[in-house]
């Protein structure tokens, strides 16, 4: 992965309101016009090694912004073009 | 005086007025319980779940962990238990929870602890407990909650059952690095509305169907009917109420009305007590999940250990709140 490239996570167990988040920050991303995927993190060490430990969470960068609950699409854009 | 008597007036209006059903009648009392109850409730549940998620906002499960990793045993499960009331607890949480708190070095009696308290304990059923038994049987509630989620995670700790826990777990040692999210006030606002809204949408038709079928039952079955079969003197009644609240956890909302109609049909309130513990604590698919990171025989051993205290605290008030 190159290093300056913008990398979304979405991390979930699978659960309705992760497929959600995820589901809502691909069309964020979608809306925004920016190159990447949305890379969608079941694994439950990885997420744990994150450091995260409610779901579902958005990371951006490798940097958890947004953990616990799914907030509503423009809030997901504000988050990405805060932290790109 | 009931602080909530123009809601009681509202329901009277609304029953007569707009639903035509004429006062006096043995349907109206039905009917004016039933919205007074489901407007009471909804109104509770809006303003508690609020606060609580912002009070939620200033301690995320990151910092929880913080404070647990650093205390000895037993102020760590007192802390534990007390910290699980603000937690939201949905089983898609159990694992990283349980994860991050054992990887960090939380003890693991500590950690169940917080597993019992975080689900028993939660604003929803504590709504639910207020507004339909009174504050005395909520903080009774809470206060046997407590004990069992502190013993019980002393019991554990004691037990020294980390061999139980799957081998992956301790091989991984992670850093307890607070992943700090900047939270602003309108963020923790925010944050409170989303998640009120969320909760609300999830659990009000389960409480309007549990009012509505308390509702009938309040009107229609005869008083002490449940007497003869759910008494306090019915030895079996508090295992079988408990054995039946197992699988019924996702219906917590619902349930608490329903019981609470058949308390006042003679179900005693040990009995009751134990069986709405067994529905939030003790939970069928939470066990499934929590299989994926310990050995079946740590969450029979879990399992046991709750429900023996639900079960000793439901004889304990039959026995003194005659």
């Amino acid at each position: 992965m190159e290093t300056n490239k913008l990398n979304i996570q979405v991390f979930g167990s699978g659960c309705p309101t992760c497929k959600k988040l995820f589901e809502l920050t691909s069309k964020a991303i979608a809306e925004l016009g920016l190159d990447t995927k949305v890379e969608y993190i079941t694994d439950i060490q990885k997420i744990v090694s994150s450091g995260i430990m409610q779901m579902p969470a958005l990371a951006i960068n490798g940097k958890p912004v947004m953990t616990g609950l799914v907030p509503n699409l423009e809030k997901i854009k504000t988050l990405i073009k805060e932290n790109i | 005086m009931d602080i909530f008597w123009p809601l009681k007036i509202l329901a009277e209006i609304i029953t007569s007025e707009i639903l035509r059903i004429p006062a006096q009648t043995f349907l109206a009392e039905v009917v004016s319980y039933f919205i007074y109850d489901v407007i009471k409730i909804f109104l509770l549940l809006i303003v508690i779940i609020f606060i609580v998620s912002i009070i939620r906002t200033f301690l995320p499960p990151e910092k929880i962990r913080k404070i647990l990793v650093q205390k000895n045993q037993y102020l760590g499960n007192v802390l534990a238990a007390l910290l699980g009331i603000v937690t939201p607890f949905c089983t898609c949480s159990a694992i990283p929870l349980f994860l991050g708190f054992i990887e960090a070095g939380v003890p693991l009696g500590v950690t169940f602890s917080f597993l019992v308290s975080s689900p028993m304990i939660n604003e929803v059923a504590l709504v639910l407990l207020f507004s339909l038994f009174g504050y005395k049987i909520a903080l009774l509630y809470i206060a046997s909650g407590l004990i069992i989620a502190i013993l019980a995670g002393i019991i554990i700790g004691k037990l020294k059952m980390e061999n139980l826990v799957a081998d992956f777990v301790y091989q991984n040692k992670i850093q307890t690095t607070s992943n700090d999210i900047k939270m602003s006030w309108p963020d923790r606002i925010d944050y409170a509305k989303n998640y009120t809204l969320e909760i609300f949408k999830k659990v009000w038709l389960y409480i309007v169907i549990g009012v509505g079928i308390g509702a009938f039952i309040h009107g229609y079955v005869p008083a002490e009917f449940l007497v003869k079969y759910a008494g306090a003197d019915k030895w079996y009644a508090v295992p079988l109420a408990v054995l039946i609240g197992i699988p019924l956890y996702s219906n917590a909302a619902g349930v608490i009305p329903l019981v609470s109609a058949l308390t006042e049909k003679g179900m005693a309130i040990g009995t009751t007590l134990a069986f709405m513990m067994a529905v939030t604590a003790l939970s069928l698919p939470e066990f499934m999940i929590l299989k994926k990171v310990m050995k079946t025989k740590l969450i029979i051993i879990f399992a046991l250990i709750v429900g023996g205290g639900i079960i000793f605290t439901g004889y304990l008030f039959n026995l003194i709140l005659k």
